[in-house]
């Protein structure tokens, strides 16, 4: 194939003039799809870490998941991450109609529902701590809380993003740069979720109590 | 729920107190009086020849990708010098202190360094070479040449691209001030656990080479993720994915394996880090800690950053060796292949690192076979660069001798490979400077390529060539001494010579260590070479004129020497593999016939500035200085908020405009310094 060499005519074209129109939206959301890869593999890196931790011995006779966490109430946390997710992508569907009032609305909802999940996690959490099994107590706690933690702080960092989304979409409006966030904005609350159906899966299914 | 930490702390410096400052020690206060010297006369050149201005708008602001490539390097030549210097202080200590009647200088009972101190520097040493000099000597040149090579006005996120220069930066900052201030890490650039934990290691020396580490690789985690977006979407029109330079296509895969592999370290280190300031339980000794955690983790890691580094090289040998044997490339399809295996199969090797920690029959068989199937795909590559010269009209300049020597020493380094991928063999030569000698090898193919590719590439960007007697003179003594510390190397290792002794007790051994201190005298001699080289090239500037080697094949030759800082006047439109070598053969046009309006990113100081922040947070993180961290922190924050309400992407150099560079062209080099451009040309986005 590449030992074919182009034969030169007149109609051979050898320079762009016209320029190269690179499409912005989709560059941007192509790198930042490569972004979430590279978080996903720090998923996979402290889910790793979660299956070698997951046995007695790093317990140090601390209890493991079915002693800490309880699937009914991930079950209620899990569903208030959807219903985040779908909010955000409700919202989004404003991009196409030019709609600011339902993507502003999708975020609000969906930037409300995250908080209560972070609340819903946060209080858990506290709770096991002072339940004597804080993060300090053993490996395995200590990788738990990790888990936890960093799926929290990406949420976390999730609002500050819808934050500052309100500002820029008030002072600019859904152009492409606006419009190019969003769609970031929305792959990343959509990635955070899949963590957490993971994390609900693997942690509170596999290992917790009813 | 901060640690209980050894020493004095206090609420305004942390853990920092004078007596950090080794200002008693011989060796490090002469070390610093010539660091110092050297920076008061580079600020006092900067302030007299009033270039403050130039140097903050053109290159710390900078972000354009060969002026960000260009500072990489030059980074990775100043740290590859500062690990020659403990490259040298490791192998003069081991030459003196053998046996018990061997002396002592300096407070250590043998040699001129105590253990202490010796470990620290070995653990620099390879700390500085593999993430401070290599990495950023290749990323550098990949930042260079990429754009160049697909025909793209710049990177796909050119600011982005400055943040991983500055980040880097930041990382080799702190390895730098941990010479003078406090201590570096005694636990070896791979984290011996759990010896860097808190609990046996609680100094600040094990910090620093943790946040060193971690900041710099999220730097290079973001170049991968620019290099593959730029590869991906910012190819100029007809170059298809087999019109693709091989350089390139190694580049991607090399980003791949950056995007996938660096953020396994940041967990591996962001768990270090809570077990060290929050008191958690990884890898610590007890309390359900599993320190083999982290090892798997680290070469999770680290065996893919050893193809990392060695695929670029790859990519400079299929750029250098066809230029200089007048042929094509044989092999390109099988060449892009074999790069892949080799990024795919480095996923799987890792528990060669440590066969002998008892992992059972099964997986030693598994990671043994699979390291040995490595080897195919690189063989594929050596026979194509041999089948390239074949019948090639070889000559002999520089960059090519740099080539062929990288062919020599990846045979001598591969063959040992094969020979420790047998388990059988590792068990009785694993943590020997047997195995030592086997990655030198391998790391002086990095090395030499990257010699070969700056050599090669250097009158593109800078518009005049090195000069070939002196580079002569420094590839000679570079192998020369590359053989007399590395023959003997492995002779030792054989004889049984373990890794890291600041003492070696076998006094048969020393004839080796004898003929090792030669050679790495002999660098020295080198490093003279290579700066007389720079020099003497600087102060002739013999301009190269528009094809330097006669013999330049890619696009990337397309573009005027030295090349402007738009790349490319107009886009070209590519139709052959060897474009370049492609029109001249067929007599198509080099030049346009007419010029149109250029749009380019305009620069910005936030990069640089959150740079500087991050060096001020790991500072404050090495020291635990709490206020620091915080207001760090929220810095950090605050310019990336800042950042996204600048909206001005950039800027337009009218048609006149571009003809009068392409006219005068020494006008558009990188280093001319260029008018203030208005923001705000293009005011939406594109």
């Amino acid at each position: 194939m590449h030992s074919e060499k182009p034969i030169l005519t007149a109609k051979t074209a050898l320079w762009a003039y016209e320029g190269e129109e690179h499409d912005f939206i989709s560059t941007r959301t192509f790198g930042f799809w490569l972004y979430l890869l590279s978080d996903a593999l720090i998923f996979a890196g402290l889910f790793a870490s979660y299956a070698v931790m997951d046995n007695p011995m790093s317990a140090f006779g601390h209890p493991l998941a079915d002693g800490l966490l309880s699937a009914s109430r991930g079950l209620e946390q899990t569903f208030i991450v959807l219903g985040s997710v779908f909010a955000v992508s409700i919202g989004s569907l404003g991009l196409k109609s030019g709609n600011k009032g339902l993507v502003l609305g999708g975020l609000a909802v969906g930037g409300l529902l995250g908080a209560l999940f972070i609340w819903f996690g946060v209080s858990d959490m506290l709770a096991m701590a002072a339940a004597g099994n804080g993060p300090l107590e053993s490996g395995y706690l200590s990788c738990l809380y990790t888990l936890l933690i960093t799926h929290a702080l990406h949420m976390g960092f999730g609002l500050l993003w819808i934050l500052a989304m309100f500002i820029h979409i008030a002072r600019w409006g859904l152009d492409a740069m606006n419009t190019a966030r969003l769609l970031c904005l929305r792959m990343f609350w959509q990635f955070q979720a899949s963590v957490w159906v993971i994390v609900y899966v693997y942690v509170y299914l596999f290992g917790g109590a009813h | 729920m901060q640690v209980a930490i050894e020493g004095p702390w206090s609420p305004l410096f942390g853990r920092l107190t004078l007596d950090a400052i080794p200002y008693n020690n011989p060796i490090i206060v002469p070390t610093f009086i010539v660091a110092a010297l050297a920076g008061l006369v580079a600020v006092g050149a900067v302030l007299y020849y009033k270039k403050l201005g130039y140097i903050w708008r053109e290159w710390l602001c900078s972000v354009d990708h060969k002026k960000i490539g260009v500072m990489y390097i030059i980074l990775g030549l100043v740290m590859l010098f500062r690990g020659y210097a403990d490259g040298l202080m490791i192998r003069t200590q081991q030459a003196i202190a053998i046996g018990p009647n061997s002396p002592g200088f300096l407070g250590a009972k043998h040699g001129y360094l105590p253990p202490f101190h010796f470990d620290q520097i070995y653990s620099a040493h390879g700390t500085i070479m593999l993430i401070f000099a290599a990495t950023p000597l290749l990323t550098g040149l990949g930042n260079v040449i990429v754009p160049l090579q697909i025909g793209a006005r710049d990177m796909a996120f050119p600011y982005l691209n400055a943040t991983s220069l500055w980040l880097t930066f930041a990382g080799a900052a702190l390895v730098m001030i941990s010479l003078f201030v406090g201590e570096f890490s005694s636990a070896t650039w791979v984290g011996l656990m759990p010896y860097s934990e808190m609990a046996s290691n609680p100094g600040v020396g094990v910090d620093y080479w943790m946040w060193a580490i971690q900041i710099s690789s999220i730097g290079t985690t973001f170049n991968s993720i620019n290099i593959i977006a730029t590869i991906v979407k910012m190819r100029a029109p007809g170059m298809t994915w087999f019109k693709l330079p091989v350089f390139s296509w190694v580049q991607l895969t090399t980003a791949i394996i950056g995007l996938t592999a660096f953020p396994i370290l940041t967990v591996a280190l962001t768990m270090l880090g809570i077990d060290r300031y929050l008191g958690t339980h990884f890898f610590t000794a007890g309390m359900g800690g599993n320190f083999m955690l982290y090892i798997n983790l680290f070469w999770i890691w680290g065996h893919p950053e050893v193809y990392f580094l060695v695929l670029p090289a790859f990519g400079v040998l299929s750029e250098v060796v066809p230029a200089f044997s007048r042929k094509a490339l044989f092999g390109y399809p099988t060449m892009v292949a074999a790069s892949f295996s080799i990024a795919g199969i480095g996923w799987m090797v890792w528990a060669h690192h440590f066969f002998t920690m008892g992992m059972g029959p099964n997986q030693i068989g598994f990671f043994s076979a699979a390291t040995m199937i490595v080897g195919i795909p690189t063989g594929v590559k050596a026979f194509n660069w041999l089948f390239t010269m074949y019948r090639g009209r070889i000559s002999y300049e520089t960059p090519m001798l740099w080539a062929m020597i990288s062919i020599v020493l990846l045979l001598i380094g591969g063959l040992t490979g094969m020979m420790l991928s047998a388990s059988v063999i590792d068990y009785s030569v694993h943590d020997s400077v047997f195995v030592v000698a086997h990655f030198h090898c391998m790391v002086l193919v990095i090395g030499a390529s990257a010699f070969a590719a700056v050599i090669f590439w250097w009158p593109k960007v800078f518009g005049f060539k090195l000069n070939e007697t002196l580079g002569k003179w420094f590839f000679w003594t570079f192998i020369a001494g590359s053989l007399l510390v590395f023959v003997p190397m492995f002779m030792a290792g054989l004889a049984g010579e373990t890794r890291r002794l600041d003492y070696v007790f076998n006094t048969a051994l020393a004839p080796y260590m004898l003929w090792e201190e030669v050679g790495v005298l002999v660098y020295l001699a080198s490093i003279f070479f290579f700066v007389a080289m720079l020099v003497v090239s600087l102060w002739q500037r013999v301009p190269a004129g528009e094809s330097p080697w006669g013999t330049e094949r890619g696009l990337e030759w397309l573009t005027r020497t030295p090349v402007p800082f738009y790349n490319f006047a107009v886009t070209p439109h590519v139709n052959a593999l060897d474009e370049t070598s492609w029109r001249r053969e067929v007599g198509a046009a080099l030049r346009p016939t007419r010029y149109v309006p250029i749009h380019l990113p305009h620069g910005s100081g936030l990069p640089f500035i959150l740079g500087m922040d991050v060096f001020a947070w790991g500072f404050a993180l090495t020291w635990r200085i709490d206020w620091l961290i915080v207001l760090t922190t929220i810095a950090m924050i605050a310019i990336v908020f800042i950042r996204s309400f600048d909206r001005n992407e950039g800027f337009i150099i009218p048609a006149e405009e571009v003809e009068a560079y392409e006219a005068n062209i020494s006008t558009a080099s990188i280093f001319a310094e260029q008018p203030k451009r208005g923001h705000g040309l293009v005011g939406e986005a594109h």
